[in-house]
């Protein structure tokens, strides 16, 4: 088992017949992902990659099942797409979409809310890399050779971050169960803590690295919920140790602009939860070794 | 993207908030000129900097003749002022606000922003304003008002008064809620991330004025704000920082020496990390993004040599959708093209890592290439120490 995707997840690409969506189509489809169908507005009735297009997610979903989605859809209408998705029945969707204006996610997120639990969409990104399950499937745009199938799993903020962790990790024998990425914005689908709850409920899943920015509440919100509750163990880093007060270091929603946002006073934090730091970028492989 | 206070208070106005008399000056005798124009005995010359804490830096001055004006301006114009939120190459100073005088007799601090723990408009407010909201925390914490405010369903009536309330204002209750809810409508309207008036002031007649304002927008809602995106002033922007704005490239100018190139903004992060943990301190954060060109490698190391600090360059690649050949291929390019006398590290790693190197050793050029991240950041520390 892995969390949130695996071989039998059955996807649709929202934005299959753009550049962007139809060269990672194709790349999933490579490495062994069920993708099933693809939407675009004024393109149903055709075919690419080897699928049909669809008008709507909700035809799309009609006829061929699908229940999960990734965006590729520009931003301007990217909260719509992620909308359209909530409603059709979708059970979980990656957004890969980066430059969605911060309102557009609140509402879409509010939109998201309306439905009850258990017919509740589960959003990660945007702004991210995508989610792996490595061996079973893959639904983003990470290089899928980098990751060992195994029993760590991984949340990171940042995607290429997330693929020097893999590499680090692979290096050491170490294998992932699933790696999701929740992306660089301010407001996301998901939060760290969101994540973590599915490692700590997943049987295969062992152990869990966790890497965090400068930015936002989110890391302390994990922090929380790993001493209250977690019983697998976590590693950690928070990057932007040298970034400077009040800027934004290329991810929207990473800057340092409240007391406990920093990169320092986040490992802290995550340190006296009872994480094991991970004491620089290059040591995210030995770190997760010592916590297994 | 930040805009100028005169900026800020002719969106708030439209939105019915009252903002005191005023004119824009580029010289002293415009200034002057300006002063005459609003009449009275009493005017402010504020320099018009994106940055607050302007009065400390001298940047905003009261005066009560035309001499005093017109030497107030030419204090401050063409002036590179420094306040401690500009670091220390300070912001210049090309426009100047001359506003006329207010007799103050209540200070108010009011400020709207995204609070990214909600994922809702977060509205602060003070009855004890004129020091910065940071200040303001630590000295009288007791005297905040504080609410959030659904954006899907907006800032409703109710709210404002309640806030009016809480601030212990109720005398003004009219005037005040309606100036709370047209801020919340030019935050919303204009997809803002945060709205300041302070001071807000009440005057020994009673009115409200917002004395000082300050707006700061979505970079990524621009495309659907031209009017906002028209502001855009390059004179308050870091030289480094425009010129690669300018290209497509995400990019923030630091203080150190050793120049950065890399894919995605975690890993530049990190990245940055590791050269300050070997002793070092980078000169730059820079992205180059995905499906890097060597075209656009080539105008990333453009960019980096813009800053003269920059001894050593580190490339620090892990390609997904990027692919190490064509970044070898940018930094041939570069060699070639840029007349380049400073070390070059690189470290790749991937999408077509064999093909990379191998463009790399053939060419020949005195390239230093790294293993692992670690191995990059110590070799870009010694390359500075040679």
């Amino acid at each position: 088992m892995a969390i949130l995707i695996d071989e039998t997840s059955k996807v649709l690409v929202q934005g299959i017949t753009g550049r962007i969506g139809t060269f990672h189509t194709e790349e999933m489809q490579e490495y062994g992902t069920n993708v099933v169908a693809g939407v675009t507005p004024g393109k149903g009735g055709s075919q690419q990659c080897n699928v049909p297009v669809f008008d709507t997610v909700d035809q799309a979903v009609e006829q061929t099942g699908a229940d999960t989605s990734i965006i590729f859809v520009p931003p301007p209408f990217a909260g719509d797409a992620i909308m359209e998705a909530a409603e059709a029945g979708i059970k979980y969707c990656v957004c890969i979409t980066d430059g969605i204006p911060a309102q557009d996610m609140m509402r879409a997120k509010r939109f998201m809310r309306r439905f009850k639990a258990e017919k509740r969409m589960m959003l990660t990104g945007p702004n991210c890399a995508g989610t792996i399950s490595p061996g079973k499937a893959l639904i983003g745009i990470m290089p899928g050779h980098i990751y060992l199938p195994g029993r760590v799993g991984v949340v990171t903020r940042s995607g290429t971050l997330g693929y020097e962790a893999a590499e680090q990790m692979k290096a050491e024998g170490i294998g992932v169960s699933t790696s999701v990425g929740i992306g660089g914005d301010p407001i996301n689908g998901s939060s760290f803590k969101d994540v973590l709850e599915h490692f700590e409920n997943d049987p295969d899943t062992d152990a869990v690295l966790m890497i965090g920015e400068i930015g936002g509440p989110q890391e302390a919100e994990a922090a929380e919920y790993i001493q209250s509750t977690m019983t697998k163990p976590v590693a950690a880093y928070v990057a932007g140790l040298s970034a400077p007060k009040g800027r934004k270091m290329g991810h929207a929603g990473a800057i340092v602009s409240a007391f406990g946002e920093s990169a320092s006073e986040k490992s802290q934090i995550l340190e006296s939860a009872g994480a094991k730091i991970a004491p620089n970028p290059s040591s995210f492989g030995t770190t997760v070794a010592r916590i297994l | 993207m930040d805009i100028h206070e005169y900026q800020a208070k002719e969106i708030l106005a439209k939105y019915g908030v009252p903002i005191p008399r005023g004119g824009i000056a580029y010289s002293p005798e415009q200034a002057g000129y300006r002063a005459f124009e609003l009449g009275g005995d009493a005017w402010v010359v504020k320099a018009q900097i994106h940055s607050g804490a302007r009065g400390k830096a001298g940047g905003v001055r009261v005066c009560k003749s035309d001499a005093q004006i017109r030497d107030a301006a030419a204090d401050m114009l063409g002036s590179s002022m420094v306040t401690h939120q500009t670091g220390s190459r300070g912001k210049l100073v090309q426009r100047l606000y001359i506003e006329e005088g207010m007799d103050i007799a209540q200070e108010i601090y009011l400020g709207f922003v995204l609070d990214r723990k909600s994922e809702r408009i977060m509205i602060v407010a003070s009855a004890q304003g004129g020091m910065e909201i940071e200040e303001l925390s630590e000295k009288h914490p007791e005297s905040l008002v504080k609410m959030s405010v659904d954006a899907a369903t907006g800032m409703k009536p109710f709210h404002a008064r309640k806030i009016v309330y809480q601030l212990g204002m109720g005398e003004h209750i009219r005037i005040m809620s309606d100036l709370l809810l047209g801020c919340y409508d030019a935050f919303i309207d204009n997809d803002a991330e945060m709205v300041e008036i302070n001071p807000l002031i009440l005057t020994a007649d009673n009115q409200l004025y917002a004395l000082d304002a300050k707006m700061s927008f979505d970079d990524n809602a621009l495309f659907r704000r031209p009017e906002i995106s028209e502001l855009r002033d390059k004179s308050q922007e870091d030289v480094r920082e425009s010129y690669a704005a300018d290209r497509g490239l995400n990019y923030v100018g630091l203080d150190g020496d050793i120049g950065c190139i890399i894919n995605g903004a975690g890993l530049a992060m990190a990245t940055m990390d590791m050269i300050k943990l070997a002793g070092g301190e980078p000169a730059n954060f820079l992205d180059i993004g995905g499906g890097a060109s060597p075209d656009r490698v080539r105008m990333a190391f453009q960019t980096v040599l813009k800053d003269s600090n920059v001894k050593v360059i580190l490339i620090n690649i892990f390609a997904g959708i990027n692919r190490c050949d064509w970044i070898a291929e940018g930094i041939i390019q570069a060699f070639e093209k840029l007349n380049l006398t400073v070390p070059v590290v690189v470290r790749l790693a991937g999408t077509n890592l064999e093909q990379g190197r191998e463009i790399l050793n053939q060419s020949g050029l005195s390239i230093i290439v790294a293993d692992t991240l670690a191995d990059a950041a110590d070799k870009a520390v010694q390359a500075t120490q040679v």
